[in-house]
C-alpha cells in the first residue's frame, strides 16, 4: 500500500429522494467518491453517487442538510495484502 | 460492516423538512439532538424554541417543547426550569431571535446564571423574512438592506454575542461552532455535549453555531461554507469561549482552530471520526 | 381574620389558590403585590423572580404555565402594555394565566377587555369592588383560568392595592378540574408522543393538528361559550328605577353606596356593577335601562365602559358619563372624585336633569 497509510473500508446509504442537490457532500468527501448523478430526483434535484474508495469516514452524512446519508464502515481494517 | 452514522437522529422524528438546500441548520440540530440522545437526557428535556426557519423544527424534534416568541425563548425557558429544576431545558434562536428581538432576555438569563442552554443559530441574516441584516450581520456583508455591505458608519457594528456572553460572570460554558465542514461539525457537537453537561451540573450553558444560509445570502448552495469563512467566520471566531473558568482571547482561539481544523482533516483521512 | 393591605390579600389569595409561580417588575401601585409573592412564594415551595422587564416576567410566567403549574403575572396598566403582544399569543397556546392589574386610576378599561395585544382574543377580567371581594375573585381568577384554559385579568387599583381591612383568606371550594393532559416535563422526549405547547396551531409531525385557521376558529368559539356563562354582575334597586348608574370596581362600591343612600331616602335609582367587565354583563345592563328614562356611566376616565353600557343599554335611554379623569397629584393613586359627596352630587344631578357639577381639581405635587 503506498505510504503506509491503512484505510478504513465503508459504504454508504444514499436516499436519493431526499436529497435537494446542495453539492456540499461532494467536496467534503476525503477520497473523492461521491458525484452528483446526471438523473434528477423527484424533487428535480441531482443527487450524489457513490463510486469505489469509501472509507466510512461519515464526512458526507456530517455536511448533509437532509439526512441522505446512512454510514456504514468495517469493524477492523482490512489486512495489508501483498500487492498494492 | 457496522453502522457508524444513523440516517436521522432518534430524536427526530422524520428526515423531511424543509429548509433550503444547502441550509447548516439542520446539521447544527443533528449535533444537538445526538447530543441529548448520547448523554442520556432524551427523557427529561424540555425545549424552547424561537421564531425563524428553524421553528419548523418544532414540529419534527421529539421532545416536549413550548414554542415561544421572536426573542422570548430565554424567559420562557426560565420560567419551566424554575419549575421542572430536574429537567434539562434548552432555547432555539436564530440571531435575528436571540441578538436582535431578544438581545435583553439571553444576557439576563446569562446574567443570572439560569442552568438552562441557550442555543443560538447565527447565519448572519434573518432567513426567514428574506436576508436583512441583524445585530451580527459583519462589515461588508451584503444582505437585503446592505446591499454594498454593511458599513459602520451608516449601519453600526455587529454584535458579537458568544464573545459578549462570555464576559458575564453567570455564564459558565460559552462555546462559539460551525458547520463549514465535517471537522467543525464534529466540533459543534462536542461543545453541544459540554454545554448539556454544564446544565446537568448547575450552570449556564451557551452554544453558537454559524450556519450556512445561501438562500439569505444569495449565493449557489455548493458556495455556502467557504462564503461563511470568509465572512461570519472571519469575526465571530469559533472555540470555547469561555469554559473551566477561563476566557480564552481571540489569538488563543485561532491558534486552536488551525490546531483541531488539521486534526479533523487528518482522522476524518484516516476514516472517520465517529459522528 | 387578619389586618391586611390588599396586596398582601391578593398574594395571599393566589397561593390558597394554588399560585405557586409570579414574576414581575416594580411599578406603582402594583409593587406591593410583588413583594408579597417574592416573600411568601418560597415559603410555600414555590418560585416568585423579579423580572429584569414586564416583558420578560410575562414570558417567565407562559414558561411555568407550560410545565402545568398555575402561575401569575401582573403590573400596572403601563407595564401591561409591555406584556401585550404575550397575552395575545398566550390565550392562543390555551395558557391559564393570571393577570394582575393595580391599576392607576380607572383608565385600564379598553386594555383590559379590547386587549392591547393583535388578533381575536379575549381575557375573562374581574373587577372587585373591594379586598373582601378581591379575595374570592383572586381565587376565581385560577378557577376559571384553568377551567377554559385561557388567561383571566384581575382589575385592581391603587385604593384596593394599599387599603388594609381585616380579612380571611378562607380557600373557596370549585367543581374539579381535568388533568393537564397538554403540559410538559419533559418524559416523553423520544416516545412519538411527545408534546407541543404552541400559539400557531400545528402540532408534531405524526400527531392530529387543527392548523392555525381551525386553531383560531376553536379558540373563538371557546370565548363564545365563555361569554355565554361567566357573566357576573351585582344590581340594585333597577326594577323601578328611573335612573340607573353602572360602576365597576373601587368606584362601583362608592356608587353603591351612595346609590343605596339615596334610595333610602326615597330616590328611584338603581345601580349596576359589573363585576366580569368582559363578559360585559350586556343584558343585566339592557333590563334595567328598560323603563328608565336615563343612565349614567361613573367610570375614572374619559369614558371606556360607556361603549359597553350603550350597547347594552341599546337605545332603551340616553347614556351619558357622569364621571372623568380625576387622579392624585403623583398620578399613580387615588383622585379627589372618589368621594362618596361628591359621586351623590352627580348622580342627583344627573338623576334630575341638571348640569354636571365640574370635576374637582387634585393637588399639584409637581
Amino acid at each position: 500500500m503506498t505510504g503506509g497509510v491503512v484505510k478504513s473500508k465503508g459504504t454508504v446509504t444514499i436516499a436519493i429522494e431526499t436529497c435537494k442537490g446542495c453539492d456540499l457532500c461532494i467536496p467534503a468527501c476525503p477520497p473523492r467518491v461521491l458525484e452528483m448523478s446526471s438523473a434528477v430526483n423527484h424533487l428535480g434535484y441531482h443527487y450524489p453517487e457513490l463510486l469505489d474508495g469509501c472509507t466510512g469516514c461519515a464526512a458526507c452524512l456530517l455536511v448533509c442538510p437532509d439526512f441522505v446519508f446512512e454510514v456504514f464502515r468495517e469493524a477492523r481494517p482490512p489486512a495489508a495484502t501483498a500487492s498494492a | 460492516m457496522k453502522l457508524v452514522g444513523q440516517q436521522k437522529p432518534e430524536l427526530l422524528l422524520t428526515e423531511t423538512h424543509h429548509m433550503c438546500p444547502g441550509c447548516g441548520e439542520p446539521l447544527a440540530l443533528r449535533g444537538y439532538l445526538e447530543a441529548i440522545q448520547e448523554l442520556g437526557l432524551g427523557q427529561r428535556t424540555i425545549a424552547v424554541a424561537g421564531i425563524g426557519c428553524y421553528t419548523s423544527f418544532s414540529m419534527t424534534t421529539d421532545l416536549d417543547l413550548v414554542q415561544a416568541l421572536h426573542g422570548r425563548a430565554p424567559s420562557v425557558a426560565t420560567g419551566v426550569k424554575r419549575m421542572k429544576p430536574d429537567s434539562v431545558v434548552f432555547t432555539l434562536q436564530g440571531d435575528g431571535d436571540m441578538v436582535n428581538e431578544g438581545l435583553q432576555e439571553v444576557l439576563h438569563t446569562a446574567a443570572r446564571g439560569e442552568a438552562i442552554t441557550c442555543i443560538l443559530l447565527n447565519n448572519g441574516v434573518f432567513g426567514e423574512t428574506g436576508g436583512h441584516m441583524t445585530a451580527t450581520t459583519v462589515l461588508g456583508q451584503r444582505t437585503k438592506n446592505t446591499l454594498d455591505g454593511r458599513e459602520a458608519g451608516y449601519h453600526g457594528y455587529p454584535i458579537l454575542i458568544g464573545d459578549l456572553l462570555a464576559q458575564l460572570e453567570g455564564a459558565t460554558y460559552v462555546a462559539r461552532g460551525s458547520v463549514h465542514n465535517a471537522g467543525a461539525v464534529a466540533r459543534t457537537k462536542r461543545m453541544f455535549k459540554r454545554a448539556f453537561q454544564t446544565q446537568v451540573d448547575g450552570g449556564f450553558s451557551f452554544v453558537e453555531v454559524l450556519t450556512m444560509c445561501p438562500t439569505g445570502w444569495f449565493i449557489p448552495t455548493a458556495e455556502g461554507p467557504d462564503y461563511m469563512s470568509a465572512t461570519l467566520g472571519e469575526v465571530h471566531i469559533m472555540g470555547e469561549l469561555k469554559a473551566d473558568g477561563v476566557v480564552k482571547s481571540t489569538e488563543e482561539l485561532h491558534e486552536e482552530n488551525v490546531r483541531k481544523a488539521a486534526e479533523m482533516e487528518q482522522a476524518l483521512a484516516r476514516g472517520g471520526i465517529d459522528p | 381574620m387578619k389586618l391586611m393591605e390588599g396586596s398582601e390579600a391578593i398574594a395571599e389569595a393566589s397561593i390558597a389558590a394554588g399560585c405557586r409561580f409570579f414574576a414581575g417588575y416594580p411599578m406603582t401601585p402594583f409593587t406591593e403585590l410583588l413583594e408579597h409573592f417574592a416573600k411568601r412564594l418560597p415559603e410555600e415551595g414555590g418560585v416568585c423572580i423579579n423580572a429584569e422587564s414586564e416583558l420578560e416576567a410575562a414570558g417567565m410566567a407562559w414558561g411555568a404555565l407550560a410545565t402545568g403549574a398555575r402561575a401569575a403575572t401582573g403590573s400596572t396598566g403601563q407595564g401591561l402594555s409591555l406584556m401585550q403582544e404575550t397575552f395575545s399569543e398566550i390565550t392562543l397556546a390555551e395558557l391559564p394565566l393570571v393577570i394582575f392589574n393595580m391599576a392607576r386610576g380607572g383608565q385600564d378599561y379598553y386594555q383590559s377587555t379590547r386587549g392591547g395585544g393583535h388578533g381575536d382574543y379575549r381575557h375573562i377580567v374581574l373587577a372587585p369592588m373591594d379586598i373582601g371581594e378581591a379575595v374570592e375573585l383572586t381565587q376565581l381568577a385560577f378557577h376559571l383560568a384553568d377551567k377554559w384554559r385561557n388567561p383571566v385579568l384581575v382589575y385592581g387599583d391603587y385604593l384596593l392595592a394599599h387599603i388594609q381591612e381585616a380579612v380571611d383568606i378562607a380557600p373557596v371550594g370549585f367543581d374539579p378540574l381535568p388533568e393537564k393532559d397538554w403540559a410538559v416535563d419533559g418524559s416523553l422526549g423520544g416516545s412519538g408522543q411527545s408534546r407541543l405547547v404552541s400559539p400557531l396551531g400545528f402540532g408534531k409531525a405524526g400527531q392530529p393538528s387543527p392548523g392555525i385557521e381551525r386553531h383560531l376558529r376553536a379558540i373563538s368559539a371557546k370565548h363564545e361559550a365563555m361569554a355565554a356563562s361567566e357573566v357576573r354582575v351585582e344590581t340594585g334597586g333597577v326594577e323601578d328605577a328611573e335612573t340607573v348608574v353602572v360602576a365597576f370596581g373601587s368606584p362601583g362600591k362608592f356608587v353603591r353606596y351612595v346609590v343605596k343612600q339615596l334610595q333610602s331616602e326615597g330616590e328611584k335609582i338603581g345601580y349596576v356593577r359589573p363585576i366580569t367587565l368582559w363578559p360585559f354583563p350586556y343584558e343585566a345592563v339592557g333590563s334595567a335601562a328598560d323603563g328608565a328614562q336615563r343612565v349614567g356611566v361613573f367610570e375614572m376616565c374619559a369614558g371606556q365602559m360607556i361603549d359597553d353600557v350603550r350597547l347594552g343599554v341599546l337605545g332603551r335611554a340616553p347614556v351619558s358619563g357622569i364621571g372623568g379623569i380625576s387622579t392624585d397629584g403623583s398620578g399613580f393613586g387615588v383622585g379627589p372624585l372618589l368621594d362618596a359627596e361628591l359621586i351623590r352630587e352627580r348622580v342627583l344631578a344627573l338623576h334630575r336633569d341638571e348640569p354636571m357639577p365640574p370635576l374637582p381639581d387634585n393637588e399639584r405635587i409637581m
